[in-house]
Order: C-alpha cells, then sequence, then structure tokens
C-alpha cells in the first residue's frame, strides 16, 4: 500500500487542542509515526490539516426522492465540503425501518460514495411512534444509531420501552427534543419578528420541555442519548445538570443556528425556514457558547436537500430544511473568524466528538486512526454561488453570501477524494 | 411625490409622507364618489384583476367598484375554486395571469407573505388585499382617512385597537401606520389573543377594557372570528362579551367625543352592542367602508401612475 507524507502544514489536534506545524505520515490508510521513504510527499503549502469532518444527521433522500439527492450527490458534496464520514438520517420515504431497507441503501451508498458512510435507522416502525423497529436486527445491519428523526415520540410509554430495549443492546438513540403539541404548526420562532411578520410560531420553551422530558426518560431508562439540536438558552441548565448526573447524553447542534438568526427569514425567505425555527440572536450567542464550552458536544449540518418547488411556496407552506455539506466548514469557520472558538475546538464538535459518540476511532490526528483528513485554507474569501453546489439540490441559507474557507483538498483512508 | 413604490404591500415600507400623499388623493376621490356621475379616466385603458384565495365579499367589492369608477377593465378570480385545487402552484399561477398583461393585481391569500412572492414573480402592480395574518394596507389607510376626517388630524391622538389582535393583520397594519404618524397605540383584548412580544412595537398593552379605553380618541374594535370562540382561545362568547364586548358602560371610559370603529363584518353581541354600531353620533363604521372606495381609488391611481412615470423613464433613458 502506498505511503504519503504531508508537509509545511499546520496539523489541528482536537484531543489535546493544539495547532502545531510538523510533518504528519500515513502508511496503509492509516496516521502512522514516520515513513522512511514516502511514495507521495503532499506540500500543503502552509495550509492547515485537520481530521476529516463527522457529520451526524445527513439527510440522502434515497429511497423515495432521488431527484432531491442521491448517494452519489451527496459523496461529491461531502467530499467537497471536507465531511469524510456522514451518518445518514432513516427520514427517507419508506424510512429505514426494516433490515431489509437498510441493507438497500447500504449497497446504493457503497457503489456510489467515496467518504465513509453509516446509516441511522429509525426507532420506531414508519417514524410513527407506536411500534419499536428491530433494533437488534437493524443493528446487526449496521445501523450506527436510531432515531425518528424530528418526528417526536409522544407517547411515554412506546418512547421507555423502545429506550429500555436499546440500552439493553448498547444502542445509541438520538432524539428531538420538542414538545410536539405546542411546535405544531409553527414556521418560525415566537417573539417580536413573528408577531409582525404574522407567521405561526412557537415559544423556544417548546425545546425547553422537549428536553426535561426527554432526560426524565433517560434517568429512567439508562439509554444512551444524543439530542440532535439543542438551539435555545432555555435548554441548556437541564443539559448541564443531566451530564452532571452522570447520565449518558451528548447534545448537538445545526450549523445554522449557529450562525444565523430569526430575522434573516427577512421578507418571507423560505430557504431560512429551517426546523426547529431560526432562533432569537440571545439563543445563537447562548449556543456558540455551549459549543465552546464543550457543553453541546457536536456540530452537524443537518443537510437537508428540499427541491425548489418544495421550496418556492409561500413561507406556512414551504418545506423546511437546508443543504449544508459542503457549506459546513466555511459557515463554521465565521466562528473562528469572530473569536467565538478557535480551531482545535471546532474540530473537537465537528471531527473528534461525533466519532467518539459513534465509537469510531476516526476523528483525530492520533497515530493509528484513519487518515481520514482534510487539507484547508481558513481565509480564501468567496461569495456562494448555489449553484456551483454539488448536492442535487441547492436549497441554501448563504447563496450571494461572502464566505471564507476552502477545502483544498480531502483524503478518506489515505485516498483522496477530492482536490480544489 | 411622496409614494414611489411599485406595489402596495404593506404599510411598513411607507413613509409617513407617502401615507399623506395617498389619503390627500383619497380625498379628492371622496368628493367625486359623492357626485352624481363617478367616472374617471385614471385607469382607463388598464386591466386590474382581482385575485381571492380567500373568502371576501366587501373587499373585494370596493376593489371592483373602485376600479370600475376609474375606468379600468376589472376581472374577478375566485381563486378557491380555480387551479389551485389542481395543484397548481401560486407562483405558477401569477406567472399564467402576468403573461395576460394585467396592470393591477389586487391579491388576498390565507397565508402571510404570499403577496410578497407573487409580487416578485410579475411584472404588474400588486396590491395587498390582506394576506394571512401579516398586513392589509387598504384597510389601515381607509381607517386613517376615517379618522382624520373625524378628528381633523392623524397625529396625537389616543387610539385603542380592541379585540383579536393575534390573528388580525387589521390590527398589524393600523399599529404601524397610526404609530408611524405618531399617535399614541393601545392593543386591548385577553392575553391568549395578543401577539407575543408585541409591545416591543411601541404600543401599550391592556388586558383590561375600562382602562384600556381611559380617556381614548378612537375605539377601533376588531372581528373575533367563529372559530376562535370555541374555549380554544377564550372561554366563551358570552364571557368574552362581558368582558371585551363595546358596550355603553365600557365606552363611557373614553373621550366624550371618542369614535368607534370596526373593519366590517360585525358580530353584534359578541365584540360590539347593536346600540352602539348605530349610533350615529359615536360610531362611523358606514364611513368607513365609504372610505374603503375612496382609498383604494387612491391607491390603484398612484400605483398607475408610478407605473406611466417608470415606463417613460425607460424610455427617455434608452433615447439617451
Amino acid at each position: 500500500m502506498s505511503t504519503i507524507k504531508f508537509t509545511n502544514a499546520h496539523v489541528i489536534d482536537p484531543l489535546d487542542g493544539t495547532v502545531s506545524q510538523r510533518d504528519l505520515y500515513v502508511a496503509d490508510g492509516r496516521i502512522v509515526e514516520t515513513v522512511a521513504n514516502p511514495d507521495e510527499i503532499v506540500d500543503c503549502g502552509g495550509k492547515y490539516l485537520a481530521p476529516g469532518i463527522v457529520d451526524i444527521g445527513v439527510k440522502v433522500a434515497e429511497p423515495g426522492e432521488r431527484h432531491k439527492e442521491s448517494y452519489k450527490s451527496a459523496g461529491a458534496a461531502a467530499a467537497a465540503g471536507g465531511v469524510t464520514t456522514i451518518v445518514t438520517r432513516p427520514d427517507t420515504n419508506p424510512p429505514i425501518d426494516t433490515p431489509e431497507a437498510l441493507e438497500f441503501i447500504r449497497r446504493r451508498a457503497a457503489d456510489a460514495v467515496g467518504v465513509n458512510v453509516l446509516h441511522m435507522a429509525a426507532l420506531t416502525k414508519g417514524r410513527l411512534g407506536l411500534e419499536m423497529t428491530e433494533i437488534g436486527f437493524l443493528q446487526d445491519a449496521g445501523a450506527a444509531a436510531f432515531t425518528d428523526g424530528d418526528n417526536v415520540i409522544s407517547n411515554t410509554k412506546i418512547l421507555s420501552r423502545a429506550l429500555t430495549y436499546a440500552k439493553s443492546l448498547d444502542a445509541l438513540c438520538m432524539l428531538h427534543p420538542q414538545e410536539p403539541i405546542l411546535s405544531a404548526g409553527a414556521a418560525v420562532t415566537s417573539g417580536k419578528f413573528a408577531s409582525l411578520r404574522g407567521l405561526p410560531a412557537v415559544s423556544p420553551m417548546a425545546e425547553r420541555m422537549g428536553i426535561d422530558r426527554d432526560i426524565a426518560m433517560i434517568e429512567m431508562t439508562g439509554a444512551k442519548v444524543h439530542f440532535d439540536q439543542i438551539t435555545t438558552a432555555r435548554a441548556l441548565p437541564a443539559l448541564e445538570r443531566a451530564k452532571a448526573n452522570g447520565l449518558d447524553v451528548t447534545a448537538g447542534t445545526s450549523i445554522h443556528h449557529l450562525t444565523l438568526n430569526e430575522f434573516d427569514v427577512a421578507d418571507y425567505r423560505s430557504f431560512f425556514k429551517v426546523k426547529p425555527p431560526l432562533r432569537s440572536e440571545d439563543d445563537r450567542l447562548a449556543t456558540i457558547q455551549a459549543v465552546a464550552s464543550g457543553l453541546i458536544d457536536i456540530i452537524s449540518s443537518m443537510h437537508t436537500p428540499q427541491d425548489e418547488e418544495s421550496k418556492r411556496l409561500p413561507f406556512e407552506e414551504a418545506a423546511a430544511g437546508a443543504v449544508a455539506l459542503e457549506t459546513l466548514l466555511p459557515a463554521a469557520l465565521r466562528l473562528v473568524h469572530g473569536n467565538y472558538l478557535d480551531l482545535p475546538t471546532l474540530f473537537r464538535a465537528l471531527s473528534l466528538n461525533p466519532a467518539n459518540r459513534l465509537g469510531l476511532d476516526c476523528g483525530r490526528v492520533s497515530i493509528g486512526a484513519p487518515a481520514d483528513l482534510i487539507v484547508f485554507d481558513p481565509d480564501v474569501p468567496f461569495v456562494l454561488d448555489r449553484k456551483s453546489l454539488r448536492s442535487k439540490s441547492k436549497n441554501t441559507p448563504f447563496d450571494g453570501q461572502r464566505m471564507q474557507g476552502k477545502v483544498m483538498a480531502t483524503y478518506v483512508a489515505g485516498q483522496k477524494v477530492f482536490e480544489q | 411625490m411622496s409614494f414611489t413604490q411599485r406595489h402596495l404591500l404593506g404599510i411598513e415600507p411607507l413613509r409617513p409622507d407617502a401615507i399623506t400623499e395617498i389619503l390627500d388623493v383619497a380625498e379628492n376621490y371622496v368628493t367625486l364618489n359623492r357626485q352624481p356621475t363617478k367616472h374617471s379616466n385614471a385607469l382607463a385603458g388598464l386591466t386590474q384583476i382581482n385575485m381571492f384565495f380567500e373568502n371576501s365579499t366587501r373587499t373585494q367589492a370596493s376593489f371592483e367598484l373602485a376600479g370600475k369608477r376609474l375606468g379600468a377593465d376589472v376581472m374577478n378570480m375566485a381563486m378557491q375554486a380555480s387551479s389551485i385545487k389542481k395543484g397548481e402552484t401560486l407562483i405558477d399561477t401569477a406567472l399564467t395571469l402576468n403573461a395576460m398583461h394585467p396592470d393591477l393585481l389586487v391579491v388576498r391569500h390565507p397565508h402571510s407573505g404570499a403577496v410578497d412572492l407573487l409580487a416578485q414573480k410579475v411584472n404588474c402592480a400588486v396590491l395587498n388585499a390582506g394576506d394571512g395574518k401579516h398586513e392589509h394596507p387598504t384597510q389601515a389607510l381607509l381607517d386613517a382617512l376615517t379618522i382624520r376626517r373625524a378628528k381633523g388630524r392623524l397625529h396625537r391622538l389616543n387610539i385603542a385597537i380592541c379585540g383579536d389582535i393575534a390573528h388580525s393583520r387589521v390590527a398589524r397594519s393600523n399599529l404601524i401606520l397610526l404609530g408611524k404618524m405618531e399617535n399614541r397605540v393601545r392593543l386591548v383584548g385577553p392575553p391568549t389573543l395578543m401577539p407575543s412580544q408585541i409591545s416591543e412595537l411601541g404600543v401599550e398593552v391592556y388586558h383590561d377594557m375600562r382602562q384600556g379605553l381611559q380617556d381614548v380618541d378612537v375605539v377601533m374594535m376588531l372581528r373575533l372570528q367563529r372559530e376562535r370562540m370555541d374555549g380554544g382561545f377564550i372561554p366563551s362568547e358570552r364571557e368574552y362579551y362581558h368582558r371585551y364586548g363595546l358596550d355603553a358602560e365600557k365606552l363611557s371610559y373614553a373621550k366624550p367625543d371618542a369614535i368607534v370603529m370596526h373593519p366590517g363584518p360585525m358580530n353584534r353581541g359578541v365584540e360590539i352592542d347593536g346600540d352602539i354600531a348605530d349610533d350615529i353620533n359615536r360610531s362611523v363604521i358606514q364611513e368607513q367602508v365609504e372610505m374603503g372606495v375612496a382609498v383604494r381609488m387612491a391607491t390603484m391611481d398612484l400605483l398607475a401612475r408610478n407605473m406611466r412615470n417608470a415606463q417613460s423613464g425607460a424610455k427617455s433613458g434608452g433615447q439617451a
């Protein structure tokens, strides 16, 4: 197998929180101490070398809506965005709730994608919150975690049984902390902006009610749970208490909630409609602070491809979600350029923590880890043109915006899968 | 010229001098409308299409009459019964109509922001005749004209807007307009019918009607829709009438010369006592309807002028 020497690089190590100017060696797809005569020398030109992003919660619209995103287009977008592992959501049509469906998409992914792909499966059949799925069989078939996506399981009896059963298999469950009845039909977060625009709104308190209930369920069942998106200040004390009490919980947030707020919707721009809706500036700043402190563990793209037909509608009717595989890193670098986070802290949330949560040995630059690496320049400016995105769907809120930071090259297990 | 907009989508983008200009033009049409012959040629040769995606009798009739008195060719489209039912999107409907070269599109839609979306896709002037819970600009303008004529001014007045504020586009457009013209606006209603953080918009919020009406110059009542009365937002119709219905006793807290307004249609005995609605010394409800036609004539006239100016500007620009 081939060997590589990465030279002239600033290496970001999220494990020990450092950036150091050094060389990095790869042999047989893994990071090694040193290589005497490397087959290939990669001159990083003084740019940064970091562990590739592990993105939990990517929607690839296969099966059902391949015109919105296929494994092939999602894989290309991921590689270009520096995402070396995508962890897909099961909220497809039909949902991934049987071992057979999981095997089908595993085959689709293997044929089409250069980056690593893991799949989550539904926690209940049809994501309907009525009966648990075959968690054991799905785990045997390779399910990385279990989630109903943004369908909240409102029946606590069903949820407690599913969590208890998952716990017996040491399976990770991902929950969407939201009080489903209070948030039903909401398009924006309640407040002055929603009142002026006359849009159906949900109180940010619905997220806190959701997380409070879910934490009680975790305390009751001992289950291993990751919250997909924490986006409000009010939900953070509950998360902090749960962690302090030793519950097996982690939390994520989406790149859009870290970089945009409710006012970005402006004159009913439906590309800014996401779920949960964009929050107030105070909530955004509190969420960034929680990522910096490590209270929120993981930043995800929450990549949700939607075609023009489902977005070019009155705001209330428009579909929620935004594509983000390719914009995740440049958007996240806004937090670095704005001095909210340093680079090792950012990659702790983008790469190391999600890998750890899923029991993967990637997401770090340690000896023996897979050589899933990205070379990027955090400073190069550009104006995003949504038409240039590799995703089949172009529903990004960052269209026409100035951004900074580009991926120069992406490696998966030592193989180059993307080069600028 | 102060009103230079291409569309009338809401009160929010209008400057105070533009509001005054619209009202001044409307005054002329009030005079015209009281003549035996009510015709003008302001819109002669132009085509006006009324697209109502939501039921309306009064507003649609008012726009239709306004267009006809100005000499436009007016067409009404009842959109609930048309292609929307066949699955056509709003944008496609707009593009289809646009291809017929209308000059004025009057649009009402049940969703907030839908009229803005449509305006981005067409070449003609678009008038918002009410979008969801967002804005209803011509209603606010006709209310302003009514107040100005009754009170002799449209500034430094105490005005109470009462009832279902949360679901009302009339309330939103009115509080924005009256705020821009430097009046003190109070919102009166039960907390379940009050939009969240509305007090940050520079209005005072009252949950007690007697306190809310204390010394006001204008009492503006809103319609309470039947579907809100079922215990979801308020306990019952009779409790609502008891606490928030306008009767002589509650009105006695307002200034002795305070006027009573209602955008219609009224629920007598729910939000307003019938005797008050019919009291010619207090109620200006019929006058509001009359001002509605004049204000709609004025806005369409001004939009048509802006359209002609833009066209002649483009032509002379091309020659130079």
